[in-house]
């Protein structure tokens, strides 16, 4: 059979079977055992066109409804700028291996460099990995490192404003890692302080986990808390939304010697999921404890500045079961969106889209709450672009009714409330067309 | 391939008042809501530059990389095939990219069937019960695979199974994902011929192993044909069979991990299923298990109704989440894409044209290079060094010659069972022209050595850059153009 991506003519099989010096394909496999082979042809459909290949995509995509998008939780519906889809494009970057190769990958070394400072300033912490799978799994990993750091203390304290899926993920690691992870109480949508202090007082603590702003969008203050956290010979760990750190406060201000997140936010479409975005950064003295690639500068024999990748002592390539993480590949491509994202946009257009998005959402609020359908859950709590309601009616029906009115209204928190995002992406239309959808509870 | 480096940074092409973006205005009278203490308190420097040198920069140093699309990768255990262009369609779909994860099943059909699609097909072509995509990558589906395997175990109350078997030409990353699933690795010897020694497997297998790690073929290419048998005895101590998909190539069409008597196994879909490495990643590592496996899985998973129509669901039988969201859905539309294309019959011959391939190039070289293990290799095989060893040319002088030829090295120095491996997978979808190229290049590396060694042991000379000084990179890290300005004052 003959396929537009083999480029095997039967004359080139048969010159090459001979020179191999067995008479068919088949024979190539003679080492296999005929108990273990393949009877008959998989139960895949026959080879599908181009055209037909579209067309399935083009149906795939007409059963999806599209929403107008009012939910976040850590993946945010941000306008990417033109630039970034033509640039990731370039075939040398996407399809390019991992850069072993440096004197044919400055390519790739050269953005991950840049992905890398950029992180640094984000998050104000001096050392930044080539990227994590999502922030998810980057809060694990951190979580690890807490525990590799402390050596023999193994008990992690977790906010429990943080995100429940990336808590679910840290989770997972601690069971399967031998991790114990103990919940640090909320009061009032926020992380308890006093319940902080008595379970850091307890002793044994690696690291604590705290999120900015935290699941409900509120941003906390953690004034002395990473100053408690390094008394008690802990780390303090900060989970972040990449871009809201072009305005609050960082987790290099906040004293945090680990910050990770999702950086989903900074250019890369929704995708129903993925690939996005995770970072990871650490203080200088956390350097060789990190999980993931680094990229660092260095010269050539011609003189050149150059970028390698560096420290893979710590890798498992050369570590193995001494690794300081299993992580291989990450997310190469996704760093350059983020690059990409950041230089186009700088400073002010990040933090313009901040202000534009932190307006939305506080109008979009107080018109929410005008309503007198719902109210903010944590009236008194300081938020950037998302924030609880607690609804007054059916949000079960809600939710069917916004699907059939063209609206994705946030995500749902238990029974009656909703977590809220605006981005630059709605309109006042937009805002309104919600506003009505709650009125006719 | 531009060989004149562009080293430029972009914070090099800022300037103060250029920008590169344009947003709408607010309707909206813009208010600070946060508190000052709240605010960052020190300025952001990000670059400043207009769209045209964001683009130039980009375009430049994107000319300083090789990639697939520019040339042939004989990268062993790499699987570097060529990545269609109908599945970066699929992949930016405007009927998906712009959906929320959190989008109710209701409105989110058809990206549920596209990703359940994936999973049976997986299923299929891995003679599995069911997969889950959710996993970001390779290690991170081992890590996931031997999640299954101790959520199994626990099931039972089996709590003392705390080992993992491991042969020694494994992957670094079976044992890095042992270690981060908190079990311990036990490595098994390999006999001659490069498979895996029964004999030494053996005594091995008690009441505390979890699980044998392997991947067949195996590393050196080398098919595992004592697998009933390996199988029969891991079953029979209680343990489960892990294969490592990252060879699963050369098996398509030819046979499934499931009839092998695998329990569980991951496949990277930017290997096998021909999704861009994109420089290391994004990949995607879906693990697939046999039937009675299936609701330790992680959460969350797709799965389908009776009325045809898709959801998710989160159980609590399942290891634990491991992702934030259902995983990488961009890469699992590639991979679609490109199963859909080859189809059944396309599928049934990816694996023997690998193996055709790989073949070749060993037979046509085997006389200047040092073929350790003799006979029928797989997708890919081990050199370990050139024949002639007097000259003083290592396997990285000559992977590092290649480069002047406009190819990518091969894997060097791995497996570890040779001082001088030199891995060599050339995948399906090189033509006889590009591999004949390569043979002669090889063959005129080889003379080189004999000839002009210098030539070899100094190169590359044709690439943008040099050789880097990776000992002051290591000694003296500069990871962020901060350092690296504090660095050169």
């Amino acid at each position: 059979m003959s396929h537009h991506y083999f480029p095997h003519t039967p004359e080139d099989i048969a010159v090459m079977l001979e020179r191999i010096g067995v008479s068919s394909l088949d024979d190539l496999y003679s080492d296999v055992p005929e108990s273990l082979r393949l009877k008959q042809p998989y139960n895949l459909p026959a080879p599908q066109s181009e055209k037909e290949i579209r067309d399935f995509f083009d149906t795939l995509g007409d059963h999806n409804q599209r929403l107008k998008c009012f939910a976040g939780a850590g993946y945010y519906n941000r306008y990417a700028p033109a630039v970034i889809g033509s640039l990731i494009s370039r075939s040398e970057f996407l399809t390019a291996y991992t850069p072993y190769q440096p004197e044919i990958s400055q390519g790739t070394l050269q953005y991950i460099f840049e992905y890398q400072t950029i992180m640094s300033r984000l998050t104000g912490l001096e050392i930044s990995n080539a990227s994590m799978y999502d922030g998810a799994t980057a809060t694990a990993e951190a979580m690890m490192m807490a525990v590799a750091h402390a050596r023999r203390r193994n008990r992690v304290l977790v906010s429990a404003t943080l995100n429940p899926a990336v808590r679910e993920v840290i989770d997972t690691y601690a069971t399967y890692h031998g991790i114990t992870v103990d919940t640090i109480a909320e009061a009032d949508g926020v992380t308890s302080r006093e319940d902080f202090e008595s379970k850091l007082a307890a002793g044994d603590v690696a690291g604590v986990i705290v999120a900015a702003p935290n699941y409900y969008g509120i941003v906390e203050d953690y004034t002395g808390w990473a100053d408690a956290c390094h008394a008690a010979k802990s780390l303090f760990i900060m989970n972040c939304v990449a871009i809201d750190l072009a305005t609050i406060k960082t987790p290099g201000e906040w004293g945090a010697d680990i910050a990770v997140g999702d950086a989903q936010s900074l250019g890369m479409p929704l995708s129903y999921g993925g690939p996005y975005l995770g970072y990871l950064c650490a203080t200088k003295a956390l350097m060789r404890k990190m999980p993931g690639r680094i990229v660092g500068a260095t010269t050539d024999d011609r003189g050149n500045r150059v970028f390698v990748l560096t420290l893979q002592a710590r890798e498992q390539h050369i570590r193995r079961e001494k690794a300081t993480s299993n992580i291989c590949s990450n997310q190469g491509l996704m760093a350059l969106y983020a690059t990409i994202y950041t230089s186009v946009m700088g400073t002010a257009g990040l933090q313009e889209v901040n202000s534009l998005s932190s307006t939305l959402a506080h109008v979009l609020a107080e018109q929410l709450a005008a309503t007198g359908k719902m109210h903010l859950t944590y009236p008194d709590r300081p938020f950037l672009n998302e924030f609880v309601m607690t609804v007054d009616f059916d949000l079960d029906s809600f939710m069917e009714q916004a699907t059939d009115a063209g609206i994705l209204p946030g995500v749902r928190i238990g029974r009656d409330c909703l977590l809220i995002a605006a981005t630059e992406m709605l309109s006042d239309a937009d805002l309104m067309a919600y506003v009505q959808l709650v009125k006719l509870q | 391939m531009n060989r004149e480096p562009y080293s430029k940074l972009i914070f090099e092409l800022s300037r103060p008042g250029r920008r590169g973006y344009s947003l709408p205005a607010s309707p909206f009278k813009a208010a600070n809501p946060l508190p000052a203490n709240l605010m960052r308190q020190t300025p952001l420097d990000l670059p400043e530059v207009d769209e045209p040198t964001v683009v130039r920069h980009y375009n430049n140093m994107s000319t300083n990389n090789f990639g697939v699309d520019t040339g042939f990768y004989p990268l062993g255990s790499c699987t570097m095939k060529y990545n269609p262009k109908i599945n970066e369609e699929a992949a930016r779909h405007p009927g998906f990219a712009s959906m929320h994860p959190a989008t109710p099943a209701r409105a989110s059909q058809g990206a549920l069937m596209l990703y359940y699609t994936l999973q049976w097909m997986l299923s299929e072509i891995g003679g599995m019960a069911e997969f889950t995509l959710n996993p970001f990558a390779g290690a991170h589906g081992e890590l996931t695979g031997l999640m299954v395997i101790r959520a199994y175990h626990r099931s039972r109350g089996d709590e003392k199974r705390t080992k993992v078997i491991v042969p020694d030409s494994a992957h670094g990353t079976n044992p890095a994902s042992a270690a981060v699933a908190g079990l311990e690795i036990v490595e098994v010897k390999s006999r001659p011929d490069g498979t895996v020694d029964v004999d030494d497997l053996r005594p091995l297998l008690d009441d505390t192993v979890a699980a044998v790690m392997m991947t067949n073929p195996n590393t050196l290419g080398i098919f595992e044909k004592n697998i009933p048998e390996i199988a029969k005895l891991v079953h029979d101590a209680g343990a489960l069979l892990y294969y490592d998909g990252a060879n699963l190539n050369p098996m398509l069409g030819v046979a499934r991990p499931g009839d092998m008597g695998f329990d569980v196994m991951h496949i990277n879909l930017h290997k096998t299923f021909s999704t861009p490495h994109g420089g290391g990643g994004p990949g995607a590592g879906p693990v697939g298990v046999r039937a009675g496996l299936e609701q330790f899985l992680p959460n969350p998973r797709v799965v389908r109704r009776q009325d045809g129509t898709f959801e998710v669901i989160s159980t609590p039988d399942a290891l634990g989440r491991v992702s934030g969201t259902l995983g990488n859905f961009a890469v699992a539309a590639r991979a679609l894409a490109y199963i859909l294309s080859l189809g059944r019959d396309g599928m049934m011959m990816a694996g023997k044209l690998a193996t055709l391939n790989a073949n070749y190039i060993k037979e046509s070289l085997k006389d200047v290079y040092r073929l350790p293990i003799e006979g029928v290799c797989k997708h890919e095989f081990v050199f370990d060094g050139l024949a002639d060893k007097s000259t003083g040319v290592t396997t990285l002088n000559v992977a590092k010659r290649l480069l002047d030829h406009g190819y990518h090295a091969p894997t060097i120095y791995f497996p570890l069972l040779f001082h001088e491996s030199l891995m060599i997978e050339p995948t399906e979808t090189e033509s006889l022209d590009t591999i004949d190229e390569f043979i002669a290049v090889m063959r005129d590396i080889a003379r080189e050595a004999a000839e002009t060694p210098d030539v070899v042991k100094t190169a590359p000379h044709n690439t943008p850059i040099g050789h880097p000084d990776d000992t002051e990179a290591a000694l003296h890290p500069v990871t962020t153009y901060q350092q690296l300005v504090d660095h050169d004052s």
